[in-house]
């Protein structure tokens, strides 16, 4: 499990400068963390194969609808099921990537997909985190009742299939993205939750939180201004994670018909529709929108494992 | 021993409540439920029919009482479509998920064990670094995507192995006729081979990376250097002395993981037609058969819930610390 530890690299070092070590620690330039997360990205080299796909995912999320050879919902019945890089009479490929059982072009509904993915993963995840965050620091900084009673409930939640929660709550509430992220995002909480919690036990008798209390700062002041900053730095592990599983939870609500409405493309639905045209062996209908959920979260599982290990080299997994 | 069951058991029967107390915010967060139960075209009067009929015009809290009551007796209401009991129709589907479950849970068991241990053996070389790499791509790949990759390569094109279809295993069993059930293993595990691979890769790869990370800090320990030093052949070292408290982390991880499977199941019976309670589901959910879908999950949770139980107690019999 993450745990901070005094001098280690998830203090920063800015938002300590009330203890009497800060004045003892050579004064960091700005940007320095990121050249050495840089340098350390390039020693491990997959994080860089990472950056690359999400870079392309994030390009294709934001220019979709400019770079998409055609409108992703625009059927055409004579150009149905047409095979990857098909000339027509002319010379010219009209479909890229195939299209499917209407004649909607499979590159261009796999570029609006990535929007979905994303938006639906990082909405989820920053609804999740905040919600999560916040109830840990309050089950830490305060304990006793309230932290009982925040904690059991997340044993609750833990107990129960998190996919059948959504499942229940989805079939009840209807389809919708904003649902969806609703739902995903709630079900996060608990993770960040007991990460934060479990910091927050320790820092709040440290002399820093202690200063800031003999100040007279209020306890949101402390709790959100003077501990959050020291326990944000292990989140980014767990949130990438969690990204990478939201973003297959997203694929397989998608999958079962429980996501957003069928007018929007997804790469869940997607894979839904190619079961029809499985038999008839219609293979690029399946492999693309497969391959992109793999990428991508095949890109945010690299981008944990190199973040855990850049934060605590004593949790280094690989070598 | 004993005080820690009680407890156990105390906390397990708070969890049940909590599952029966989600699944019932579940039905209730979208409004009046009546209108699940109802036809569009249903009349005004219809409608007020209906909602006394199902008992939802009275105070909520009664509403969860009747609820709990009725579930405690495993009465989770009548399908909408099967006009039986809906207990019963998850009963019926569930050996088939059961059975495909366990199958898979030992892929990834059987399989993980022995890759976790030789990655570890070979830190830093190019085995470990390509068990590795499966791992995380293992942790990558949807199930139900897997499925349809299998299908389409090994069902459709090479023909190796039949694309849908189930032969029973459990129930035969469960009847007490154990000859038709040895019978039927060879056929059965040979429609049961693609399905769980699809579901079962995934807790595979987390497990031999599991195995390798808890293998390597149990190799670097004292106890494991002193069988070392004492002459002890690197077999008996390894086997004998590290895989065995190296493995205590593996246990709890099977028991979480449990319900994952079972999440991964739902998905991928549909895939493969499979009669289980994950595509009876399905069909639940685009019938809006709600009852059923109710039923589905509280008895899906409520054996996660008894996994769970089980795993933990098994746990503490292995490591004694865990019952102070």
């Amino acid at each position: 499990m993450l745990q901070s530890h005094p001098d280690g690299p998830f203090v920063d070092p800015a938002a300590t400068d009330v203890s009497d070590t800060a004045a003892a620690l050579p004064p960091r330039r700005r940007g320095d963390g990121w050249r050495r997360a840089w340098r350390s990205m390039v020693r491990a080299r997959w994080p860089i194969f990472a950056l690359v796909i999400l870079g392309l995912l994030v390009g294709a999320a934001i220019f979709g609808p400019t770079i998409s050879p055609h409108d992703p919902n625009r059927q055409n019945i004579m150009l149905r099921l047409q095979p990857p890089m098909v000339r027509d009479s002319m010379g010219h490929v009209k479909f890229v990537l195939g299209s499917d059982g209407l004649g909607r072009d499979v590159l261009s509904r796999l570029l609006y997909g990535a929007r979905i993915s994303l938006l639906v993963g990082v909405t989820a995840i920053a609804i999740g985190g905040s919600l999560g965050v916040a109830l840990g620091l309050i089950s830490g900084y305060f304990g006793g009742w309230i932290d009982d009673v925040i904690m059991r409930l997340g044993d609750i939640q833990l107990a129960f299939p998190f996919v059948l929660m959504a499942i229940m709550f989805l079939v009840v509430l209807g389809p919708g993205v904003v649902n969806l992220i609703v739902v995903l995002g709630i079900g996060q909480w608990i993770t960040y939750a007991r990460i934060v919690r479990a910091q927050t036990f320790s820092l709040r008798e440290k002399e820093f939180v202690e200063a800031a209390r003999a100040l007279g700062a209020s306890h949101m002041s402390i709790m959100f201004v003077t501990i959050l900053p020291n326990v944000i730095a292990p989140l980014t592990v767990i949130a990438s994670f969690n990204i990478a599983s939201v973003i297959l939870a997203e694929a397989a609500l998608s999958f079962l018909g429980l996501g957003v409405p069928p007018s929007v493309p997804t790469w869940g639905s997607m894979l839904a529709e190619s079961r029809d045209q499985l038999i008839a062996n219609k293979w690029w209908l399946a492999v693309f929108p497969g391959m992109a959920i793999v990428l991508t979260v095949l890109a945010f599982n690299i981008i944990g494992d190199w973040l855990r290990d850049f934060l605590d080299p004593r949790l280094k997994t690989n070598g | 021993m004993w005080t820690y069951i009680a407890r156990r058991l105390s906390q397990t029967v708070i969890v049940l409540l909590g599952v029966t107390l989600i699944s019932f915010i579940g039905l209730h967060i979208g409004g009046d439920p009546t209108y699940l139960y109802v036809s569009d075209r249903a009349t005004n009067e219809e409608i007020d029919q209906a909602r006394e009929r199902l008992g939802f015009d009275k105070p909520l809290y009664v509403q969860y009482l009747t609820f709990i009551g009725n579930a405690a007796q495993g009465d989770l209401g009548r399908s909408l479509k099967f006009r039986r009991p809906a207990i019963e129709v998850v009963a019926d589907a569930l050996p088939a998920t059961i059975e495909l479950t366990l199958f898979s849970m030992a892929i990834a068991i059987v399989f993980a064990i022995p890759l976790g241990v030789l990655a570890a053996l070979r830190r830093g070389t190019a085995t470990d670094g390509s068990i590795m790499i499966l791992g995380m791509l293992g942790q990558s790949i949807p199930s139900f995507w897997l499925g349809i990759m299998m299908i389409m390569l090994f069902g459709v094109q090479l023909r190796w192995f039949p694309i849908s279809g189930h032969v029973p295993l459990l129930e035969p069993l469960l009847q007490g006729d154990v000859r038709t059930a040895l019978t039927s293993l060879p056929s059965a595990l040979y429609y049961m081979v693609m399905p769980s691979l699809a579901v079962g890769v995934y807790s595979l790869s987390r497990n031999a990376r599991l195995v390798r990370s808890s293998m390597l800090e149990t190799l670097s320990l004292d106890y494991v250097r002193t069988a070392r030093a004492k002459g002890l052949s690197e077999f008996s070292v390894v086997i004998n002395h590290a895989l065995r408290n190296a493995w205590l982390p593996v246990v709890t991880m099977i028991g979480l993981e449990f319900g994952f499977l079972l999440g991964g199941v739902v998905v991928v019976e549909i895939v493969f037609s499979w009669p289980g309670i994950g595509r009876l589901l399905f069909n639940a959910i685009n019938q809006r058969d709600i009852p059923l879908v109710q039923a589905c999950v509280i008895v899906l949770a409520g054996i996660f819930v008894a996994i769970n139980l089980i795993v933990d107690l098994i746990y503490a019999r292995l490591d004694p610390r865990v019952r102070l």
